[in-house]
């Protein structure tokens, strides 16, 4: 039963105090009416939510205070913040009144219809969260507001469009009126008398008080005192612990040699047996990490088996020379034809070794499923999926409803939490315990060794120049495994090349493969940026000259890169012993990074100093946090560039923790990396993965210029760049 | 199963775990000191730095055995009463933390440096803080924000 009473449309107060104590606005994104229920009348607001495509945002109590709704994982990204204060903009709400909590993992209701016309997910990836949401955080946040608008109207029996709002207070001016959302909530009208709010008017952008403003981000304070809480700080009653062995070589098949030994350990409650791993569950952590190290497995061979990463390359030369193209991604002009008839043709190949995402919080997950095996309860970081139950109701063979997914902040994703095996795993865990919950922990070894890395590749190019010097054509070919993996970022959009070609030739090695940040960017960005500045460097240009003239036909992109060129004083040459490069990535938003490097001529060690950002994502939400993203990506740039490297021995990884897998720490860190966002009121574009594929090549560059020699082989350790030293 | 006490944060607190747990696992699972993380069990990331007497250290490499004599522990949550350690405010002030997970530890390793060194170098600082791992890259707003506490402080 509604607790209100819909006769005429008007909440009746006296059963709305008895039931809530605030009301949640369920607004249509698509033209549907708003509907209001009291908030605490959950079996209402669930029937709501099966009834009607229709989208609880917000929620809001009588004491003013406004909770809003962020449907996309919190990552360090912000979404915590930038979303709700979209909203919150449109709706003129008080931002110090306003709370943010997760909202539920439903896709039908909070997906965002951004990927493609039509469709509905809840997927934070490819830098596409505040892009793919913003005009939906909008309308939303329009139409709350005029809801309420309506409802001081009818109240104050005035015209609506007198009235005014700011900071949650309506006013009329003429009467001298005034009002609070918190007050405004026992005069709410129900969605039968409420007028068609599918084409509410937006703000203009001039009018922001919080897009593009310093807004401090909603979860930090709980970042600083250890309350945030991670999906493996979880702890609930009779709660048991997983881990499971999978061993280093992928896909490979176990046979347990000592079950009974291990069941007879103390605490261990079973093993429980997957294709590529030995699971054990145990009643303490200390005790199942225990019986884990103890158990004898003999593995099988897998589709790694024989696999060595240093030797492939060889193979990767050898498919690159062949004159069958693979899957053809950019064909214009002919290339072929402009490079025999170009004034020169220049020709390099790029690697780049495996990396791995090193997300610091290990993938975890706690799951409790019901003693009758139908609903289960699950506390996970994850970057969601087209599954937003990520795989649950398959493995318990329950529908998804009966699935209720707890989103918690991710100590990191990096796109390694947009796969959700270990969630699947937690699930298997849970259903052999049931009702016990189950916390599933990768140790750090477990997460490395089976992780899923960004795919080593081999990019081939071929560039040519006319006789006047403008680059006439580019070719583009890329070896390696995983499709869009090693391809995306292979194309020259804001390059104005009339000759383009670009292909992906396929590999399989058997080694699991997944979204890195900013992807197939990183060594294709790399690839490009370097052999522009090898022409540039043969044809005796500034590689910023090469540059401006392929960008003539994409203001946007020039436009990033003179502000580049100005806050680097790129002109001005640097103190001897340092050297500057410069890199051009667009990502969703476009940006020219410049880099200032030193070499340690005796050890082959690079430090990058400092870096500068030119940076054009659109309409900025918030600056601060962009900056932030920015500076971010540059030091994953920088690490995995510098330092990070998965290899493979006939299959096995050869990495186990970060005694072997170096990050870049401090004191290794840049002095500085500024930004400069380009004023825009275009659409807001991703931000996560512009910075990160802009420094191999930035670097690479800077050492062209310190040295005259060239680092083509991903990542430049000290003996890689000996060695290109001595070329 | 052995029983130890623990003085952490100034309360005492008994525990029973087998021999040689990690006091990580101690903190975190047995107490729900959660604000401690685990990172990479091998003492490499600093996400698990605790103060033991003042002293930073790593708790996922430190057994439980040895800190049953009186050893006074504090852990992220004993580091001030309301989260108001300069420290603290300064990691809000410079919104330092991305995902936040390793800035416990960060902020421990700090707290261990302001107390012996009140007004660190900048070079002091980095060499401090180089065994704390920040995946998420937030190194040099770590390092403005120990230099605004020690302004504040």
């Amino acid at each position: 039963m509604l607790p209100t009473s819909q006769k005429n449309g008007i909440l009746n107060r006296r059963e709305f105090l008895k039931s809530s104590s605030g009301i949640a606005l369920f607004i249509g994104a698509s033209g549907i009416f708003p509907a209001l229920v009291s908030c605490s009348d959950s079996k209402t607001i669930q029937q709501q939510f099966e009834k009607h495509a229709i989208t609880a945002w917000v929620k809001i109590s009588e004491d003013g205070q406004i909770i809003i709704y962020n449907p996309a994982s919190e990552m360090g990204q912000g979404s915590m913040t930038s979303l709700p204060l979209i909203f919150a903009e449109e709706m003129d709400a008080d931002w110090s009144k306003v709370k943010v909590e997760f909202s539920p993992q439903e896709s039908e209701t909070y997906g965002s219809p951004g990927w493609s016309p039509g469709s509905k997910m809840m997927f934070t990836v490819g830098s596409r969260t505040t892009n793919s949401y913003f005009n939906t955080m909008r309308t939303a946040g329009a139409q709350a507001k005029a809801i309420l608008l309506h409802a001081a109207a009818q109240h104050w029996k005035v015209p609506i469009k007198e009235l005014s709002v700011e900071n949650s207070v309506v006013s009329h001016t003429e009467s001298a009126k005034t009002i609070s959302y918190g007050e405004l909530i026992p005069y709410l009208v129900a969605g039968e008398t409420l007028p068609d709010l599918s084409e509410v008017p937006l703000k203009a952008l001039d009018k922001f008080k919080l897009i593009g403003h310093e807004i401090p981000r909603t979860e930090i304070p709980s970042k600083v005192d250890g309350t945030a809480q991670f999906a493996i700080d979880v702890r609930l009653p009779d709660m048991v612990y997983g881990v499971l062995e999978r061993g280093n070589l992928h896909g490979a098949k176990p046979t347990l040699l000592n079950e009974s030994e291990i069941l007879g350990m103390e605490g261990v409650i079973k093993l429980v047996p997957f294709d590529y791993a030995i699971g054990v569950i145990a009643s303490k952590l200390e005790q199942a990490l225990k019986a884990k190290s103890q158990l004898k497995i003999d593995w099988s061979s897998s589709d790694a088996s024989g696999f060595n990463s240093e030797e492939i390359y060889q193979e990767y030369e050898k498919i690159a020379n062949q004159n069958q193209s693979g899957e053809v991604i950019t064909n214009e002009g002919d290339v072929s034809k402009a490079l025999r008839n170009a004034s020169k043709v220049y020709q390099a190949d790029y690697k780049n070794d495996y990396v791995y995402h090193a997300q610091l919080e290990p993938l975890n997950a706690v799951i409790q499923v019901s003693e009758d095996l139908q609903k289960a309860e699950v506390w996970v970081g994850s970057q969601q999926g087209m599954d937003t139950k990520l795989g649950v109701p398959g493995i318990l063979g329950i529908p998804p409803e009966n699935v209720n997914v707890h989103l918690q902040y991710l100590g990191g994703g990096f796109g390694r939490r947009s796969l959700s095996d270990f969630v699947e795993e937690c699930a298997v865990l849970a259903k052999e315990v049931a009702p016990k919950p189950v916390k599933l922990i990768w140790t750090r070894e477990d997460d490395l060794r089976y992780g899923t890395y960004r795919p080593m590749s081999l990019q081939r190019i071929k560039a040519s120049v006319d006789a006047s010097g403008n680059i006439n054509a580019f070719s583009h070919t890329v070896v390696g495994d995983g499709g869009n993996l090693v391809a995306s970022g292979i194309q020259n959009d804001h390059y104005a090349i009339p000759n383009q070609f670009a292909d992906w030739r396929s590999t399989t090695h058997g080694i699991r493969l997944k979204h890195w940040r900013s992807v197939g960017h990183g060594p294709n960005k790399f690839a490009i940026e370097s052999i522009l500045d090898q022409i540039a460097y043969d044809q005796k240009m500034d590689p910023v000259d090469l540059r401006r003239k392929l960008m003539a036909n994409s203001p946007r992109a020039l436009a990033t890169l003179e502000k580049a060129v100005e806050i680097s004083n790129w002109a001005e040459p640097s103190p001897e012993g340092f050297a500057k490069g410069i890199s051009f990535v667009e990502h969703g938003s476009l940006g020219t990074g410049v880099c200032e490097i030193s070499l340690n001529k005796e050890t082959g060690e690079i430090k990058v100093h400092r870096v500068w950002i030119a940076l054009d994502a659109g309409t900025i939400i918030q600056p601060d946090n962009v900056k932030a993203q920015m500076e971010g990506g540059i030091i994953m740039g920088i690490s995995s560039a510098l330092k990070e490297r998965i290899s493979v021995v006939d299959g096995h990884i050869q990495q186990n923790n970060f005694n072997d897998y170096s990050l870049l720490r401090m004191q290794d860190s840049p002095d500085i990396i500024e930004t400069v966002l380009i004023p825009s009121g275009e659409t807001p574009q991703g931000v996560g993965e512009t910075a990160t594929p802009m420094v191999a090549g930035a670097i690479a560059n800077a050492f062209l210029q310190l040295t005259g020699k060239y680092l083509r082989h991903m990542p430049f350790t000290p003996d890689r760049v000996l060695e290109a030293l001595n070329s | 199963m052995p029983s130890y006490t623990l003085s952490i944060n100034d309360q005492n607190h008994t525990v029973e775990v087998d021999k040689g747990t990690s006091l990580l696992w101690v903190l975190r699972e047995h107490l729900g000191l959660t604000g401690t993380k685990y990172g990479c069990g091998i003492a490499q990331c600093g996400a698990c730095t605790i103060h033991v007497d003042g002293s930073p250290m790593k708790a996922c490499v430190l057994s439980v055995d040895d800190f049953s004599k009186g050893e006074r522990i504090k852990t992220i949550e004993g580091l001030s009463e309301r989260g108001d350690h300069p420290l603290q405010k300064a990691w809000v002030e410079v919104q330092a933390p991305q995902c936040g997970y390793c800035h416990s530890g960060q902020i421990m390793q700090a707290a261990a440096l302001l107390e012996n060194n009140p007004s660190p170098s900048k070079e002091e600082i980095k060499a401090h803080m180089n065994g704390n791992i920040c995946r998420c890259g937030t190194y040099l707003r770590i390092v403005q924000a120990i230099q605004l506490a020690a302004q504040n402080q």
